[in-house]
């Protein structure tokens, strides 16, 4: 027992003793940080007058944690840096996608937080709401000057009469195919499906199963990844509806001819079982360890589909049906705050910075970190964009696609995934299970409309 | 000054920091708790308003729809106390008693038991989460081995919610082990001798000595295990594809909803501090409940 | 403790014995196999992750290499160690300090003071995230090592057990010192508190598991890679990740591992110290 004691009291004093040192261990610690940090090497220390330099402004950029946006930015920045000396910018790239929102709630209500913020393109009327960003000074972004020299999609984003934000690039969906399967299925391997049947009639040749078990995959719904913005924009189009009504207060994607396009996408599952988002970790993951033959996904995925070994893929426009194209458009785009409007210098700083970012070059710059593609239509217009192989197909669908207008994208997104799933896995009736989440959605535009008269 | 009362200045004094401390952190945002839950609480808003007991009536309104996800999430809660809580302590009181019989390698035994516990929830989950894949995941593959089709587990609806249980109840098995094992070395071994010499058997010895005398370790694990599982979020959060208490919210919890509510897109405070309200009713009765049978206990 | 204890042998174990441990190892089977199924993931190549087998054919340490270089794993190490270490500094000596106190001396507003902390067991954890969650905003604690900790730097439950504990140190031995004239301080931390060291390290290791393996609050109130906790970090690492899953094997590797270790080194203590816990509570 005396010995246990003993023991007892060592392991305390130790743990005691780990307090004081590992607390002091920490500050000395801490600037070691692994390579990976030093892209967003200490983002958020409070901004200090450098004595030096004198006149020197800093500013605060943010964005979610994404590998090659982050790369574009650091790159766009320096050059930023280089020819304004007087304007630091600091870089926060460090908040994962799901929390981005709340945290940006948390640092402005504590009246920290950026200058300039990027911030997804259905989120503007939410964060106008909120109050993080300001309207963009009309003189130093003159809404025709916008509409003139940018694709269309950035319109969607025009809340109140107002622009609030404005993109360096935009993207939209795209059919991926995997040429291999395509030749060992006895298909062109140059030749995608062009038609929603030929798609089917292809996704059904494509799927293989062994023993009652599917070994590859003709089709799967990735409901939540990319199908939920084509169900809504693309395939309602196509089987005769209008998603929204003209002034985005109705949603139309309850109805039978919607359910129709519903219905036609939750058979890859129910009836042709062609694939599942269930399998092989998910469909983009199965997609690319070639377990799965088409895929539909964003511009966005190109950087990890070329890196991965031995896959050897198409890209090319969605398949169409009654020749009626769509597309899903969407983008990442770029704020000024409050916090950056409550001081002048950092206002101008931050204009300028804004400025820099979205001009055509800038967005020349971002295609070839990211594979999204210009927002403005001079770049875009770039007969090389058009030619590429895998870009070309993008390029060419950004005339008509389409910018949902998003209350909550976020819940928006769940009501189709759980509507798919209730489909999928209770047998929930297609028609049902779609009107209860257009019904849901409706609520929430519902509340939206009512504070916005 | 005498010196009972330079005691007394000692006492206050030695109480000033933990007392300012239990006043600051706990029992004032208790209240803080309560305030939230009757307005209409952003905190992005400058305006926080008291909404007329708006959040409890829309709390109450989605309780009564079976088809709400807060409805869902208190079922799916209440679900998995009443799987999870009475396996963890069947199993757990038999590998004690097990772990009791045994001579040698209990220590071993008892160490091999304890590590899912001293993991942190995180870890097992994602771990657990690639046993159960469908295609390439162990318990798939050991199925195979024994010709059943491939199962969905975590991904199927109708299977979601009790593959989550076990999950949870392997983890804290350990601790139940533990705690019943030292119950049971604290029943004297006359007690047993008694018995045998009145020619009971096995069964017999385990509802006559046995379980009465562990009564006092039961009802502590009861309660404590009942507002565990309660609790449960970590376990939830990661188990499920989207984080979300999926697929179609057959896993989701009432924390979980909290925490989505107060946290999430919609920054609603006021609602989620309503369902914490409810929470603690719940967790207070039982706690109540608690009080009063380990007094009777004292009591005889 | 037991071995010493050699009872009527016969030949062989008797059939009950048998049984027992036949269950116990396959229970035993079953707490390790999934720790087994998580090394030997990490160990596998990226294209072996979707082939259905449990050991990796042609083993590869990559894995670790990418995770502790391209992720911030050692920094979340390091903010674990602190936050655990200081909270369960500050637990250590605060909740016996309270024990004390409650078990030793007698004053006007003892009953409300013990009232007040008794009541604090009432309210669950979930309840305050919020309000905490708001209060840390407006402190500006938001991803600061004092926002992960400050919830739990002393604990009602500490408190409850080192009272008990101390009402097992005589009345006399303080008095004793007393009129040594020793302060009441000096009585505390030189003649009470050694004697009831079992009980301290047995909060401190209970109270340093919690923290360790802490979630919910961590995650609220940290927001960027660098300051985050090892399981948020880990999750977080994880989910993004996708479906890397020798990757986020490996990360669950690097994150229990070390911790298991000293779990088995000290085990003794530290599965008492929690029954511990669980006996006086």
């Amino acid at each position: 027992m005396k010995s246990t004691k003993l023991t007892f009291l060592g392991l305390a004093s130790a743990l005691i003793l780990a307090a004081c040192t590992g607390g002091a261990a920490a500050p000395t610690a801490a600037p070691v940080a692994p390579a990976a940090t030093t892209a967003a090497a200490k983002p958020t220390e409070p901004a200090k007058p450098a004595p030096a330099a004198g006149e020197t402004i800093t500013i605060e950029y943010w964005q979610y944690n994404f590998q090659v946006r982050i790369d574009a930015m650091n790159d766009l920045i320096k050059q930023f840096e280089a020819a304004n000396p007087g304007i630091k910018v600091v870089h926060n790239s460090e908040i994962p996608n799901a929390d981005f929102q709340t945290k940006i709630a948390a640092a402005a209500a504590a009246g920290a937080g950026p200058d300039v913020v990027t911030l997804f393109n259905g989120w503007v009327p939410a964060w106008v709401d909120a109050g993080y960003v300001i309207p963009l000074p009309e003189k130093d972004f003159p809404p025709a000057e916008i509409e003139k020299n940018f694709t269309s999609l950035v319109q969607g984003t025009k809340f109140q009469g107002k622009y609030w934000a404005i993109p360096t690039a935009v993207r939209s969906l795209a059919l991926f195919w995997n040429k291999d399967m395509f030749k060992a299925a006895g298909l062109d391997p140059e030749k995608p499906p062009a038609t929603l049947d030929e798609f089917v009639d292809y996704a059904k040749k494509l799927t293989k199963t062994e023993g009652g078990k599917i070994t590859q995959q003709g089709f799967a719904v990735e409901m939540n990844g990319q199908a939920h913005q084509w169900f809504r924009e693309v395939l309602t189009r196509q089987f005769g509806e209008t998603p929204f009504s003209a002034d985005n207060k109705t949603i139309n994607y309850g109805s039978a001819k919607a359910c129709e396009a519903f219905t036609w996408l939750t058979k890859f599952e129910t009836d042709y079982k062609t694939g599942s988002n269930d399998l092989f970790d998910g469909a983009t993951t199965a997609f690319t360890n070639g377990k799965l033959a088409m895929h539909i996904d964003g511009s966005f995925r190109l950087g990890a589909l070329n890196s991965a070994k031995g896959l050897n893929f198409g890209v090319a426009v969605l398949p169409t049906r009654n020749d009626i194209k769509s597309n899903f458009g969407s983008f990442w785009t770029h704020g000024i705050t409050k916090k950056a409007a409550a001081d002048p210098k950092k206002l101008e700083a931050s204009i300028k910075f804004l400025k820099f970012i979205t001009t055509p070059a800038a967005g020349t710059l971002w295609v070839k970190y990211t594979g999204e593609l210009p927002a403005q239509l001079s770049a875009a217009a770039d007969p090389a964009l058009a030619a590429d192989p895998k870009l070309g197909a993008f390029a060419k669908q950004m005339p008509y696609s389409i910018a949902t207008f998003f209350v909550d994208e976020a819940k928006q997104r769940q009501a189709l995934i759980d509507a798919f799933d209730a489909v999928r896995l209770n047998k929930v009736d297609p028609c049902k299970a779609l009107a209860d989440a257009a019904k849901k959605d409706q609520a929430l535009y519902d509340d939206f409309w009512a504070k916005h008269k | 000054m005498t010196l009972k009362n330079r005691r007394i200045l000692w006492a206050y004094l030695f109480l000033l920091i933990p007392l300012t401390f239990f006043i600051v952190v706990r029992t004032g945002p208790t209240l803080f708790a309560f305030d939230i839950s009757l307005r209409n609480y952003n905190p992005m808003a400058a305006d926080k308003p008291y909404n007329d007991f708006a959040n409890f009536a829309r709390l109450f309104k989605d309780l009564a729809d079976p088809d709400h996800v807060t409805r869902k999430a208190f079922e799916n809660t209440f679900k998995y106390v009443l799987i999870g809580m009475p396996l963890q302590l069947s199993i757990g009181l038999l590998f004690a008693m097990l772990l009791n019989t045994i001579r040698r390698l209990r220590t071993l035994y008892r160490v091999i038991y304890f590590i899912p516990f001293v993991t942190s929830a995180v870890a097992v989950a994602w771990v657990w989460r690639s046993l159960y894949m469908p295609d390439f995941g162990l318990f798939n593959l050991i199925l195979e081995l024994f010709g059943v089709p491939s199962q969905r587990f975590l991904l199927d609806p109708a299977q979601s919610l009790p593959s989550v249980t076990a999950v949870v109840v392997w983890q804290g098995l350990g601790y139940v082990i533990i705690i019943f094992l030292a119950g049971l070395q604290g029943i004297p071994e006359t007690f047993y001798e008694a018995a045998r010499v009145d020619g009971a058997n096995r069964w017999k010895i385990f509802t006559k000595v046995t379980l009465p005398l562990l009564n006092p370790t039961l009802v502590y694990l009861l309660v404590l295990q009942t507002i565990a599982f309660l609790r449960m979020f970590a376990e939830v959060v990661n188990l499920s594809r989207q984080g979300d208490g999926g697929p179609v919210n057959s896993t989701t919890t009432v924390v979980l909803r909290v925490f989505r509510e107060s946290f999430g897109s919609s920054l609603n405070m006021g609602y989620g501090a309503a369902i914490t309200v409810m929470l603690f009713v719940i967790i207070m009765t039982i706690s109540l409940v608690q009080m009063r049978l380990t007094q009777r206990q004292v009591e005889y | 403790m037991d071995l010493t204890y050699s009872p009527p042998r016969r030949r062989g174990l008797p059939t009950p014995q048998i049984v027992a441990y036949a269950i116990l190892t396959l229970g035993a089977l079953a707490m390790v196999t999934p720790f087994i199924w998580m090394v030997a993931t990490s160990f596998k190549s990226p294209g072996e992750i979707l082939q259905p087998r449990f050991l990796p054919e042609d083993p590869t340490g990559d894995n670790y290499t990418q995770v502790l270089t391209r992720t911030l794993f050692p920094q979340w190490y390091l903010n674990s160690l602190v936050a655990a270490a200081i909270s369960t500094a500050s637990v250590g000596f605060f909740d016996s300090l309270t024990g004390y106190v409650f078990s030793k001396f007698e004053f006007p507003g003892k009953r409300i003071a013990f009232i007040l902390v008794l009541a604090t067991l009432m309210v669950p954890t979930e309840m305050l995230v919020i309000p905490w969650y708001v209060m840390a905003q407006q402190t500006s604690l938001v991803d600061t090592t004092l926002g992960i900790v400050f919830p739990g730097l002393i604990t009602a439950t500490g408190v409850f057990l080192m009272r008990q504990a101390f009402k097992s140190v005589p009345d006399e031995l303080l008095d004793a010192a007393r009129i040594d004239g020793m302060n009441e301080f000096g009585i505390f931390s030189t003649v009470a508190w050694p004697l009831v060291m079992p009980s301290v390290a047995a909060i401190c290791i209970f109270n340093f598991l919690g923290n360790w393996n802490a979630y919910i609050w961590p995650l609220i109130v940290t927001s960027k890679r660098a300051t985050m906790t090892l399981p948020i970090g880990l999750a977080f690492f994880s989910s993004e990740a996708g479906s890397a899953w020798n990757l986020i094997m490996a990360g669950a590797t690097l994150s229990t591992v070390p911790l298991l270790t000293v779990f088995v080194f000290l085990q003794r203590q530290i599965i008492q110290g929690v029954a511990l816990t669980g006996m006086k509570s």
